[in-house]
C-alpha cells in the first residue's frame, strides 16, 4: 500500500517491481549485442578512424593543416572545445544540483547523463591539447617546474585555469559516476553467467555487498560530492567564459560572460541529453523509465536556460551601445551584418525561437519534436560559439588584416570524428554498463510507482507493525527471553 | 575461518526496518544487513553511527585550500616572481579560480579514497554474497550463528517479524 501522490505523475510506469528493473537494466547488458547497436557502432568507428587520420595529419605536418590564419588565431578547435565541455554540464547538472534540489526524476537518468558529461570533456579536452601544436610536450602545463628554465607556469592565466577547472571537473565527474555505478555492476556480477562476466564485473564492483554501513557511508558520499560538484561545475565554464571575458578582445570584453556562457552550457547539454535519452530508451525498451514526463521536464530546463541565453544576446547588445564604445559597438553590428550573418542568425533562431515553442504542451510532450528540437538547439549553440570566437576576432583593430575564416577539410575531420569518439564511448558504455541507476531508481520507486512493487499487506506509516505472516501465525508465541 | 550465517529474507523494505527494529529489541545481535539499494532509517534502526566522512572531506578540502595558495604564492612570488601584466607578484584575486579548483579536487578526491579505503572496497576477482539476490530485490537480515543459538527460535523471531524465508549459510572467508 503505497503513497501515489494526487498531483505528480508516477516516476516509473507499468507497474514494476524491483525485480523488474533489474531485468529491464541489466537486459542489454546480458544480451548479445543486437544489429542495430552493431550498425551504429560500425558509423561511429568510421567516424573515430576519420578522427584519428585528422589527428595524425596534424601531428605530422602540424597545425598548419587547419583553417586557422594570422587575425583568426583560434576557430573551429576552441568552438568545438567549448562546445563540448558544455554539452557536459548538463550531466553534472541532472547527478548534483537535482541531487541536491530532492528531484527524484533525476535518477533514471543521471547515470547516461553523467557517462555523457565524461565523454564529452574526453572529446572537449582533444581540440587545446592538439592546439598546442605538439601534445607530447603537454604535460607543461602542469606547475611543474621546467629544467630548461626554472620557470613556472602562469597562475594569472585564464589558460592555465581551465586546466585546473577541467582536469577537477573531469575527475570529480567521473570518481562521482564510477561510485554510483559500484552497486549496479554487484548487481549484475551477482547475476552473471559467465566465467569472463563474473570476473569481469567483479573487479568493476569493488566487492560491493550492500551492507547497510556501506550504502550508509555511500549516501554520504553522493550528497557531499553533489555539494561540492555544484560549484564546480558552475566554475568550470564560468572559467572558459573567462578565456575570452579577460581579454582585451571588442565582443569578448563582457563581464555578462560566466552566467551567460553557464546557462549555455546547460541549454546545450540537456539538449544532448535529449538527444541521447530519445534514442536509448526506444533502442533499450526503457520507456518505463524515461517516461514522456521525464522529457517534458527536460524541455522545461532547456526552455529556462534557452531564455536566459536569449536574454544575455539582447543585454549584450545593449550594453556595446550604452558602453559608447566604438569598437564594441561595430563588433556587435558586424556580427549580425557583417560577412558572417549568416552565422549569427543561425545562432538567433535556433536558440532563441527554438526553446520558445516548448512553451506548447503539445510540443513538450511530443517526442519527435522534442528530437529534432534538441538538434536544432545543438546546432544553434556550436554557431554560437563560432560566432563569438570568430567574428571577434576576424576584423581587429587594424582594417588591413581583416580576413575571413573557412575551416580545411581536416578541422572538419577532427570535429566529426570528436562526434565519433563520442558515439564510440556511448555505445561502449551503453551495452556494457547498466544505463539506468538501478539502485536509485528503486530507492524512489514505492511511494511513486503506479501499481506499487511487489509488496501490499502493509501500511508504512503505522507505527506498530502488522507484519506479514508467511507460514507463521503473527500470533504465534515467540519467546524472546530464552535467546542468547 | 567458517561463520554460519541465518539469513532472514524480506521482500518490502518498510517490513524489513521494523523486523531490525524488533529483532534487535528481542537482544539478537544483528551481523549485518544487504540490501539492494539505501533505505531511510536503516541507519538509526541499525544504530549506525553518522559517518565522519563530511569532517574528513572539509579537511581535505582546507589541505587542498591551503596548498593551492603556497604553490601560487611561492611559484610566483619567491621562487621566480615575474612581472605580468604590470600586476603585483602575489595577485590573490588572479588565484582564486585555482585555489577554488584544487580545494574541491582534494576534497573529492581525498573522501572518496577514504570512503573506498575505509569500507574495504577494492577490485576482487571474486566476491562471495549471502544471497545473490541481496542486489537483485530482496532484503537480507544475516545474523551470525554460534553453538548455543536456538535457530528455532531465532527463525520464528524473524518469521513474526515478516521474514519470507529464513536460510542457514555457512561462509568461509566472509
Amino acid at each position: 500500500m503505497q503513497h501515489v501522490s494526487p498531483v505528480r505523475e508516477p516516476l516509473v510506469t507499468g507497474g514494476k517491481t524491483y525485480h523488474d528493473v533489474t531485468q529491464d537494466v541489466c537486459r542489454q547488458v546480458e544480451a548479445a549485442p543486437n544489429v542495430r547497436w552493431m550498425a551504429a557502432l560500425a558509423v561511429a568507428l568510421f567516424f573515430l578512424g576519420v578522427f584519428f587520420y585528422s589527428v595524425y595529419r596534424t601531428l605530422w605536418y602540424g597545425i598548419g593543416e587547419w583553417g586557422l590564419n594570422k587575425t583568426v588565431g583560434w576557430a573551429w578547435d576552441i568552438t568545438n572545445f567549448v562546445w563540448w565541455v558544455g554539452i557536459g554540464h548538463a550531466g553534472t547538472l541532472i547527478s548534483a544540483v537535482l541531487l541536491l534540489f530532492r528531484q527524484k526524476w533525476r535518477t533514471s537518468i543521471n547515470r547516461a547523463a553523467e557517462a555523457m558529461t565524461i565523454f564529452a570533456v574526453i572529446c572537449a579536452a582533444m581540440f587545446p591539447v592538439l592546439h598546442m601544436g605538439r601534445p607530447w610536450l603537454a604535460y607543461w602545463v602542469f606547475p611543474l617546474q621546467n629544467t630548461f628554465g626554472s620557470l613556472w607556469v602562469n597562475f594569472n592565466s585564464p589558460l592555465l585555469w581551465d586546466v585546473f577547472a577541467i582536469s577537477t571537473y573531469f575527475t570529480v565527474s567521473l570518481v562521482f559516476w564510477y561510485t554510483g555505478l559500484v552497486p549496479d555492476f554487484a548487481t549484475i556480477r551477482d547475476r552473471a553467467k559467465g566465467p569472463i562476466a563474473k570476473v569481469a564485473y567483479s573487479l568493476l564492483s569493488m566487492g560491493w555487498k550492500g551492507s547497510a554501513k556501506h550504502w550508509s557511508r555511500y549516501e554520504t558520499v553522493s550528497l557531499i560530492l553533489a555539494g561540492v560538484s555544484t560549484p564546480l561545475v558552475l566554475s568550470v565554464h564560468t572559467i572558459v567564459s573567462m578565456d575570452f571575458a579577460t581579454s582585451v578582445v571588442p565582443g569578448w570584453h563582457t563581464t555578462i560572460f560566466p552566467p551567460y556562457f553557464v546557462a549555455g552550457a546547460i541549454f546545450s547539454g540537456f539538449a544532448m541529453v535529449l538527444t541521447l535519452m530519445l534514442i536509448t530508451r526506444v533502442v533499450f525498451k526503457l520507456e518505463d523509465y524515461i517516461t514522456l514526463e521525464h522529457i517534458a521536464l527536460m524541455n522545461k530546463i532547456m526552455m529556462v536556460t534557452g531564455s536566459i541565453v536569449g536574454v544575455a544576446y539582447i543585454t549584450e547588445f545593449f550594453i556595446a551601445w550604452y558602453s559608447q564604445v566604438e569598437f564594441e559597438q561595430y563588433a556587435f553590428i558586424n556580427r549580425a551584418t557583417g560577412p558572417y550573418w549568416w552565422a549569427y542568425w543561425s545562432m538567433m533562431t535556433c536558440n532563441v525561437i527554438t526553446p520558445q515553442l516548448v512553451w506548447i504542451r503539445r510540443v513538450r510532450y511530443s517526442i519527435p519534436l522534442t528530437f529534432v528540437l534538441s538538434i536544432i538547439v545543438n546546432i544553434g549553440m556550436w554557431f554560437e560559439r563560432f560566432v563569438i570566437i570568430v567574428t571577434s576576432l576576424h576584423r581587429d583593430y587594424l582594417p588591413s588584416s581583416w580576413v575571413m575564416f573557412s575551416p580545411s577539410i581536416i578541422d572538419i575531420g577532427i570535429y566529426v570524428g570528436t562526434l565519433g569518439l563520442f558515439f564510440t564511448l556511448f555505445l561502449l558504455f551503453a551495452k556494457f554498463f547498466p544505463v539506468i541507476n538501478m539502485a536509485e531508481v528503486k530507492s524512489v520507486m514505492k511511494y511513486t510507482v503506479d501499481n506499487g512493487p511487489t509488496y501490499t499487506g502493509h501500511d508504512p506509516h503505522h507505527k506498530t507493525p502488522q507484519p506479514a505472516t508467511h507460514g507463521v501465525p503473527a500470533s504465534a508465541p515467540v519467546n524472546y527471553d530464552k535467546h542468547d | 575461518m567458517t561463520k554460519r550465517f541465518a539469513l532472514g529474507i524480506f521482500e518490502d523494505e518498510d517490513v524489513l526496518l521494523h523486523a531490525v527494529e524488533n529483532v534487535r529489541e528481542a537482544g539478537v545481535k544483528i551481523y549485518e544487513v544487504f540490501t539492494p539499494f539505501p533505505i531511510h532509517g536503516m541507519d538509526d534502526a541499525l544504530g549506525i553511527e553518522r559517518s565522519r566522512l563530511p569532517i574528513a572531506a572539509f579537511f581535505y578540502g582546507v589541505i587542498g585550500l591551503s596548498f593551492a595558495l603556497w604553490l601560487q604564492i611561492y611559484t610566483l612570488g619567491f621562487d621566480w616572481p615575474m612581472i605580468i601584466g604590470g600586476k603585483p607578484h602575489i595577485a590573490l584575486p588572479a588565484f582564486i579560480p585555482v585555489a577554488f579548483e584544487l580545494t574541491v579536487f582534494f576534497c573529492c578526491h581525498g573522501m572518496v579514497i577514504t570512503f573506498y579505503t575505509i569500507s574495504k572496497l577494492y577490485p576482487r576477482w571474486k566476491t562471495p554474497v549471502l544471497d545473490v539476490r541481496s542486489t537483485d530485490d530482496k532484503f537480507v537480515v544475516a545474523i551470525e550463528l554460534n553453538e548455543k543459538t536456538d535457530l528455532n527460535h531465532l527463525t520464528q523471531l524473524l518469521r513474526a517479524n515478516g521474514a519470507t524465508e529464513v536460510n542457514e549459510k555457512e561462509m568461509t572467508k566472509f
